[in-house]
């Protein structure tokens, strides 16, 4: 064998051209990543994109319709509120918040979770039994009930609204952080490294973290959709986002009074919620199909 | 290694005994675990608890002294919880702030509302999930199974209080069809027997006041059925998948068994497991849902009552309500387990 054969042609793709390669195959899971990436772009360029500013009220436009029902206008493509304000603006401030709100859950319970559960894959005993058995109980409690008990103990509003969801999806990450410390410290490299000196905090970081980083990812990402979906829930009733913040699930509740008079108050913010669930959800599937082939159903 | 006389035998008593033991060992930490942390969450409410009870009218030292006696708040935390754990044992989770009515004895009144609603969302879980799914896996990737698969994962990122405003816009709103809210007409009033209405109405021989209570099931029924439905039906049909492609089907099929046959003996009560498993699971799932649901249609259960709870800062309900559902999770739980080691004997023989 020369060695040019060992050049680009066989050379397999690497991790992450293959991870795209993948997930590229996946045609729903572009789909859901591309109205992903719109909902970013809506989300950061809120000032610019929407038309107007989403407290404002216009006093001679109260509930008008889209503009392609009788009374809309183009002034307010897709109408009004109860009390004169943009819908179209709300709801583009709103993807802000949303997304806002699912990178902050996910972040504090990705770094807390994985934390908890290499402390207690690696430390076991004691430690290990309190944790797991505090894990448990969270998942016992239906996590909205949960979330609910914290909110009303913290006292509503977005802050607290986003600590209890966080909490509430914390054993799925110690979970996946415990069972790879617990597998991976038996292996002979973990033992190597360990040999070769290395302290405890780095073989954990530098050896065993890499092991579970796929599942994590995979987590996180179908955590962001939980998250989003849990705080509109608490805004929903009450306990989250207050009035007049334009979050989606606060939105809702203050549009049902008109339900009956005002279809597309009702309608437009949750469909918002759910195209944005449903995105990340496919995205999710579909980063897990592409990480981790065994975890496909 | 089993013998073959030894798989008729029934399972010894004595293994289903310490089966059952070693999964109630499990469940007793974590039910103490619930009461410390609902102990713990309601003892960091910031305020004093006495003048809470008070309410806006405030209270004079020395009955505040009295009710601090009374309640243990003037003892040490660790005492106060021991306290809570003794009339926790008798049954007594302590009286609602607003209505003064044992929790216990408010929540044993609507909790009959929560399951009736809860068992025909369930159901109507499963009498669409299974059937689609086991459709689904035998098509698999025909036009129907992507549509199902595309619909089910809609369902399962659905959020649950707008689609029932959304149905209640077009069945109650546009159509007609059926009641905004409530349980039941305001102009029927029926005796509480067994404080199901669909059986109390039945038993009173009332059958106007029947088809009232079912006109006011259905959306709700749907709405909190929706979740469920969806993750039943994805579970259902990767289960069948995976015993479809299993050397026994292929051995049903090459002994000339009908298609109808293969699939409904052989495969799907081997893909029973997986379900009966994850039906056990949407019991968490539901309670969330009942919350959200019970709020929109105004219907009268346990999570209509927490949310008004939390409204009026009722605390006691707060706890004891949380309390109450964790503990009919994990009895749930128990059971699902339990029913697993039953119908599938490789659990029982591994352990």
């Amino acid at each position: 064998m020369s060695a040019g054969a060992l050049d680009t042609p066989h050379q397999p793709p690497g991790p992450l051209a293959e991870l795209i390669r993948d997930f590229r195959r996946n045609t729903g899971a572009v789909v859901g990543l591309s109205v992903i990436v719109g909902l970013i772009v809506l989300a950061v360029a809120a000032n610019i994109v929407a038309p107007y500013d989403p407290d404002a009220t216009n006093q001679a436009a109260f509930l008008k319709p889209p503009f392609w029902q009788a009374g809309g206008s183009f002034a307010h493509l897709l109408g009004t509120d109860a009390i004169g304000r943009d819908m179209l603006s709300r709801l583009i401030f709103g993807a802000r918040l949303s997304l806002l709100i699912g990178a902050a859950v996910v972040t504090l319970s990705v770094i807390t979770g994985t934390v908890l559960g290499l402390i207690a894959g690696y430390v076991r005993g004691a430690t290990e039994i309190a944790i797991m058995r505090l894990m448990d109980i969270i998942l016992t409690l239906p996590s909205l009930l949960l979330a609910i008990v914290i909110v009303a103990i913290l006292g509503p509003g977005i802050m607290n609204a986003l600590l209890a969801v966080a909490i509430v999806q914390l054993p799925h990450y110690v979970r996946i952080a415990r069972a790879a410390v617990i597998t991976e410290v038996a292996k002979d490299y973990v033992t190597a490294a360990r040999v070769s000196g290395a302290g405890s905090v780095r073989l954990l970081i530098k050896e065993v973290l890499p092991n579970c980083a796929a599942p994590l990812i995979v987590q996180a990402t179908l955590g962001i959709s939980t998250a989003i979906l849990d705080a509109a829930a608490l805004g929903f009733l009450g306990l989250g986002a207050q009035p007049p913040t334009p979050e989606w699930g606060t939105m809702l509740a203050d549009a049902r009074e008109f339900i009956l008079r005002a279809w597309w108050v009702v309608t437009l913010p949750g469909l918002m919620i759910l195209l944005t669930v449903l995105a990340f959800n496919v995205a999710g599937d579909g980063l897990r199909d592409a990480l981790d082939p065994k975890l496909k159903q | 290694m089993c013998g073959p006389g030894r798989r008729t035998t029934p399972p010894p008593l004595s293994f289903m005994l310490r089966f059952l033991l070693t999964r109630v060992s499990l469940i007793v930490p974590t039910f103490i675990g619930i009461t410390l942390l609902v102990f713990v969450l309601v003892r960091l409410i910031p305020g004093d608890p006495i003048e809470t009870m008070a309410g806006e009218r405030g209270i004079d030292a020395t009955l505040h002294e009295r009710l601090r006696h009374e309640y243990g708040f003037d003892r040490p935390v660790i005492v106060q919880y021991g306290l809570y754990l003794q009339r926790l044992i008798h049954g007594d989770l302590g009286r609602s702030i607003v209505t003064h009515k044992p929790v216990i004895e408010e929540f044993a009144s609507l909790f009959p509302a929560t399951i009736e609603l809860s068992v025909c969302a369930i159901l109507f879980a499963l009498c669409i999930g299974i059937p689609v799914g086991v459709l689904a896996a035998v098509r698999r990737n025909s036009i129907f199974d992507h549509g199902v698969m595309a619909l089910t994962l809609t369902g399962y990122s659905m959020p649950i209080f707008w689609w029932g405003l959304l149905l209640i816009l077009l069945f109650s709103v546009q159509l007609g069809w059926t009641p905004v809210s409530g349980h039941i007409a305001f102009i029927y009033f029926i005796e509480p027997k067994t404080g199901f209405l669909l059986i109390d109405t039945l038993l009173a021989g009332n059958t106007a006041a029947f088809w009232s209570a079912v006109g006011h099931l259905v959306l709700p029924a749907i709405v909190l059925g929706t979740v469920p439905l969806a993750v039943i039906a994805r579970m259902t049909r990767s289960a069948m998948l995976e015993v479809l492609g299993e050397d026994y089907i292929r051995t049903a099929r090459a002994k000339g068994l009908s298609n109808a046959r293969v699939v409904a003996v052989h495969a799907f009560r081997n893909a029973l497991i997986p379900i009966v498993t994850v039906i056990g699971l949407q019991v968490g799932v539901l309670f969330t849902g009942a919350i959200l649901t019970e709020t929109i249609f105004s219907w009268p259960g346990v999570g209509k009552w927490l949310i008004e709870g939390i409204g009026r800062r009722d605390y006691p309900v707060l706890q004891g309500g949380t309390l109450l559902i964790g503990a009919i999770i994990m009895t749930v739980n128990l059971l699902v387990d339990l029913t697993y080691g039953l119908i599938n004997p490789r659990i029982r023989h591994t352990r």
